[in-house]
């Protein structure tokens, strides 16, 4: 076996009284996607950094490619690519000359770095917009072009922090295409996310992170069915016929299912999904209850919280938190 | 998708050398080409020394006398030229709060390049931006009666002290640059203005209160005004203070203590940022 490309171990960091990362244990095998999924403010951020030569941690280690982030960061450095949270490109610039500048500065040649930004606008579809100024860009061809200064050497560890937030689903998509022919070229990344569904898409190892601490690591499949599987949601056409609805639903999926009285929805986590779907749907229309709506879907942040820890992901003043940091 | 591997890294002085200039040349270029695509910002830089050259020289200029006699808009133009290298460091400050705050000092510092570099950068393009700015000062200064006397010889040396100035002041600003946020730095024009006030920029010191006059007279910014008055022949006559009668000495001394200051605390700052 290989050795690891990323190894922490009991990294620290304090902001003032608040404990970002509260020993932060992660490894990560070459070639390997590793999703760090965790809800705002868990310290995802600062483990990125702190990975990325960008921030000195108060203690513990860490060792990228073989290398200690805080005794070997030149070394480090040589090794990795990183895309920050917020798009770090420069306003003034086109999108073409800000890929050639980034490129001369992993001292590609003049005609190297041409040719690779060229290869990076076309992939992330901004061939039309390369020689518009960053200024006139929307908010998701900033993050675009943004992941492709990430992406001009091959690194051999490759940071991604939360890299498709606010992008639209098409290129969400184009962004995972970009991030798997890294990967089959050799490259480990690491990938912050909020969404369940993107680790699951890329990951093979989802570590949940609460509270600057990882509090499980595992591969996709195992996480998904120590939180419960996939989840059904049921709308029914009824209110008054939500309670028995739910009845039945317990008893095929044998699960304890939520109800959401407002908009009259069941929720339940399944294990086999297609024998669950079918079989509750055949369940409640022998009982006579008319479905109006059916999705089966991953679990949400929410859920794999709420089984993980016992409670909610308290994002609402961790957001405010990161708005005032 | 081609695969493109890291550079190797440089090893020996004459390579780790060359990829600082290497870099800082490129991150040089991108500021001027910021300058070039908003050309409003420098001009907004320039109608500043060119509107007090017009308040001093011809609103406050009648009542205004020159200690030791001459005229005051001889007297004025060195100060300007000194205020202008001073109020250089508001332009370093705004890029650097700028960089820092969009990540792109971030993306910068989490790659293999030269760490000098980047600062490096900085300072080459606001060398350039200062010359400029110096030079259409000059030729306002012409326009309004200013001239040299002592040859062209004494001339650019008294240049080449105001440029030494400037560049002194870079490395100051890179160092607060990376510790203020750019809110702050809009604002820097408040605590630099009364720093090129109370010096002998506008009056000299002998016409002030005596505590100020001590500290005007030991101003850096004044150490450099009042050699290159000497230089260029303008009248101003000087105190009896050691720091008056020394002006050409600190006019060197001064940049050289901040570059040996603040230029390793620049190039620290940006290597740990954050920590
Ligand atoms: N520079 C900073 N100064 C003060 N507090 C910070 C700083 N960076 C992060 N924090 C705090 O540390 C915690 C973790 O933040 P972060 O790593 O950004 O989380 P995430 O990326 O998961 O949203 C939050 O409570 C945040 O407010
Ligand atoms: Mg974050």
């Amino acid at each position: 076996m290989t050795s690891p490309a990323l190894v922490a171990e009991g990294l620290r960091k304090r902001f003032g009284a608040n404990a970002a990362l509260d020993g932060f244990d992660l490894t990560v095998r070459e070639g390997t996607v590793c999703g760090l999924l965790g809800p705002n403010g868990a310290g995802k951020t600062t483990a990125v950094r702190i990975l990325s030569t960008l921030l000195r941690p108060d203690g513990g280690r860490a060792l990228v490619g073989g290398f200690d982030v805080v005794g070997q960061s030149a070394q480090v450095r040589h090794h990795i690519g990183l895309t920050g949270q917020y798009a770090a490109v420069d306003e003034i610039l086109t999108g073409r000359e800000n890929l050639e500048m980034w490129g001369r500065l992993y001292h590609l040649g003049k005609a190297t770095a041409r040719r690779r930004a060229d290869e990076l606008l076309e992939r992330f579809g901004l061939t039309e917009a390369a020689d518009r100024r960053v200024k006139h860009y929307s908010g998701g061809m900033r993050r675009r072009l943004d992941l492709a200064a990430g992406f001009i050497l091959a690194p051999r560890v490759l940071f991604l922090d939360e890299p498709t937030t606010g992008l639209d689903p098409r290129n969400r998509t184009e962004v995972w295409r970009a991030v798997r022919s890294l990967v089959a070229q050799g490259t480990t990344v690491l990938l912050t996310t909020q969404y369940l569904e993107e680790a699951d898409q890329l990951a093979h190892q989802i570590a949940v992170i609460d509270r600057g601490r990882v509090i499980a690591d595992d591969s996709p499949e195992r996480l998904k069915s120590l939180v419960g599987g996939d989840q059904l949601d049921l709308v029914v056409a009824d209110a008054g016929a939500l309670g028995a609805a739910a009845g039945i639903v317990a008893r095929v999926t044998g699960a304890e299912p939520e109800t959401d009285a407002d908009v009259r929805r069941i929720t339940a986590p399944v294990r086999d999904r297609m024998e669950a779907l079918t079989a509750t749907l055949r369940a409640l229309r022998e009982a006579g209850v008319t479905v109006e709506d059916v999705a089966l879907r991953r679990p949400t942040m929410d859920e794999v919280f709420l089984n993980l820890t016992g409670h909610r992901a308290a994002a609402q003043d961790r957001d405010e938190q990161e708005v005032a940091a | 998708m081609t695969v493109l591997l890291a550079p190797q890294m440089p090893r020996t002085l004459p390579q780790r050398v060359g990829w600082a200039l290497a870099d800082g040349w490129i991150v040089a270029r991108r500021a001027l080409v910021h300058w070039v695509r908003n050309p409003t910002v420098v001009a907004y830089q320039l109608v500043w020394p060119i509107m007090m050259v017009v308040m001093f020289g011809y609103v406050f200029g009648s009542a205004m006398t020159v200690a030791g006699g001459g005229n005051y808009r001889e007297f004025l133009m060195p100060g300007m030229f000194g205020q202008t290298m001073m109020f250089g460091i508001a332009t370093t400050l705004m890029a650097v709060t700028t960089d820092a705050s969009r990540g792109v000092t971030d993306r910068f510092r989490s790659m293999p390049m030269s760490s000098s570099g980047v600062v490096l950068g900085r300072a080459i393009a606001d060398m350039v931006n200062s010359c400029g700015e110096l030079a259409i000062l000059v030729a306002c200064g012409l326009a309004v009666g200013w001239r040299w006397h002592e040859g062209p010889g004494n001339a650019l040396a008294a240049v080449g002290l105001l440029l030494l100035l400037r560049f002194a002041l870079i490395w100051v600003g890179i160092w607060l640059g990376l510790l203020i946020t750019p809110e702050a730095a809009a604002a820097a024009w408040a605590p630099l203005f009364p720093l090129t006030m109370v010096a002998n920029t506008f009056v000299s010191p002998s016409q002030m209160p005596g505590w100020l006059a001590v500290v005007a007279e030991w101003n850096p910014l004044s150490a450099t005004v009042a050699a290159i008055r000497d230089l260029f022949g303008n009248p101003g006559m000087p105190g009896d203070s050691w720091a008056s009668e020394n002006a050409v000495l600190l006019a060197v001394l001064w940049p050289l203590a901040l570059v040996a200051v603040f230029l390793p605390l620049s190039v620290r700052r940006y290597r740990r940022l954050a920590r």
